[in-house]
């Protein structure tokens, strides 16, 4: 099976209460690069692996919180195509197309909200900039990482984890109508078809969206940027102690995607993760199942114990 | 620079203040319980909202989406971004109530059944 339809998360809109702080902590701490500002002020940064203009879009508001995700298709042939289907099953509302440019560098983009209220994107060009690595030329005899990398430095964003009510909705729509594989799911023990988190991923990857049912709507747990060993996530979480940032867990395992990961606030309140491994994902792979009563080993494998932050803190 | 004593309804506990500090953190720094629960630490998330009873006292920016308007005019605030300019009388609202019962019971809801939107900014009390 090659990799078709949705490629990736390709960016992440979020919500700064100040800009200039949050500047600071997503170029200096986090280590992404700043490649433009718009007319409304929104500034566009990237990881320095991801070869598209952006990947990360703030924007300062009176809320903390997440705008919308947009996820990068194959083709503009496959954004008309999933644009018609997400129309057609009813699953999705406000639904709108939004013109090319309006992000920098970017086509047009299909926008719709799911059942559990987060906005999400499809969109299929966005310009090349490429990650800096070649000597001779881009991608001609790349070196391992580019030059000049700042703070913690991921290679890529990668996922985000969201809450919101209809679960079953959104998973829905993931899995029928974008062609999405459900890697884990947790359910509850009392009755096992009763969904409250599910870990969908469009790729090789254990997980490139997440989705945990709570008495919301469109809300944000945290966004996720790779990091490649262990050793980098003890590394991140020594330069965040350093920086004196708000670090909320870690560094620890998640026994959900088996990732390595440190969990730590931005100046806005909006949940960051860094992280690395997990496994493989092909879509014949059975899906793991999880229940609530061991949801402690599932989110933190080493504590075994859900912290009160986890449910109660997002934006 | 002046110190003041922040007195949390509730429980009694008192602890002292700099008008640089906020008070999330000092009490976090000051009391052995956590008094206040901690989340962000950064105006976002909510948890530690207080409403001052008494006193003077200065904000920096909170999401209103934690912290409407209409409550914020009421004198309840994010204690993470609350600094003191008088001595305070605050009390426990919101989601905080709710993390110092559990931490009593140990055990905490998960309310994974409802299907109902209850975070309203400018309802929760
Ligand atoms: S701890 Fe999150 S708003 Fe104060
Ligand atoms: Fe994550």
């Amino acid at each position: 099976m090659a990799l078709t339809g949705v490629l990736r998360p390709g960016h992440v809109a979020i919500r700064v209460l100040e800009m200039a702080p949050a500047l600071k902590h997503y170029k200096d701490i986090l280590g992404l690069t700043e490649m433009g500002r718009d007319a409304s002020d929104r500034v566009y940064l990237k990881a320095w692996d991801e070869h598209d203009h952006h990947s990360v879009v703030l924007r300062e508001a009176d809320e903390a919180g997440m705008d919308y995700m947009g996820w990068k298709v194959d083709s503009p042939a496959t954004l008309k195509k999933l644009a018609a289907d997400i129309e057609r099953s009813g699953l999705a509302t406000d639904t709108q197309w939004i013109p090319a440019g309006e992000h920098l560098h970017t086509g047009e983009r299909f926008r719709f909200t799911v059942p559990t209220g987060h906005v999400m994107e499809l969109y299929a060009e966005k310009d090349y900039v490429g990650n800096n690595c070649g000597t001779d030329g881009p991608n001609v005899n790349p070196d391992p990482w580019p030059d000049g990398l700042k703070g913690i430095s991921p290679s890529r964003f990668d996922h985000c984890l969201l809450y919101g009510d209809d679960l079953d909705g959104t998973v829905k729509l993931f899995t029928e109508v974008l062609g999405f594989s459900l890697a884990e799911k947790v359910m509850t023990k009392a009755d096992p078809d009763f969904m409250i988190g599910a870990f969908l991923t469009c790729s090789n990857k254990a997980h490139d969206v997440a989705f945990i049912r709570q008495p919301v709507k469109g809300k944000f747990h945290h966004a996720s940027f790779e990091l490649g060993s262990w050793e980098k996530v003890l590394h991140a979480s020594d330069i965040l102690s350093r920086t004196k940032t708000r670090i909320d867990i870690g560094p620890t395992r998640h026994g959900i995607t088996r990732g390595e990961t440190v969990y730590f606030f931005d100046p806005s309140g909006n949940r960051n993760e860094v992280f690395s491994g997990g496994y493989i994902h092909y879509p014949d792979k059975p899906a793991i199942t999880w229940y609530d009563e061991t949801l402690g080993p599932a989110i933190f494998y080493h504590d075994r114990e859900l912290n009160e932050a986890f449910l109660s803190v997002f934006t | 620079m002046p110190q003041h004593r922040i007195t949390i309804v509730h429980t009694g506990e008192e602890f002292g203040c700099d008008e640089e500090d906020n008070v999330l953190h000092a009490a976090s720094d000051q009391l052995r319980r956590k008094d206040i629960p901690i989340g962000c630490c950064n105006g976002g998330c909510g948890v530690c909202k207080v409403r001052v009873t008494a006193g003077r006292y200065v904000t920096r920016k909170m999401s209103r989406a934690v912290c409407g308007q209409e409550e914020e005019a009421s004198g309840c605030v994010l204690a993470c971004k609350l600094y003191p300019r008088s001595d305070l009388t605050i009390e426990v609202v919101g989601k905080m109530v709710r993390a110092i019962v559990a931490r009593r019971s140990t055990a905490f809801s998960f309310d994974f059944r409802a299907t109902v939107q209850v975070v309203n900014p400018d309802k929760e009390t």
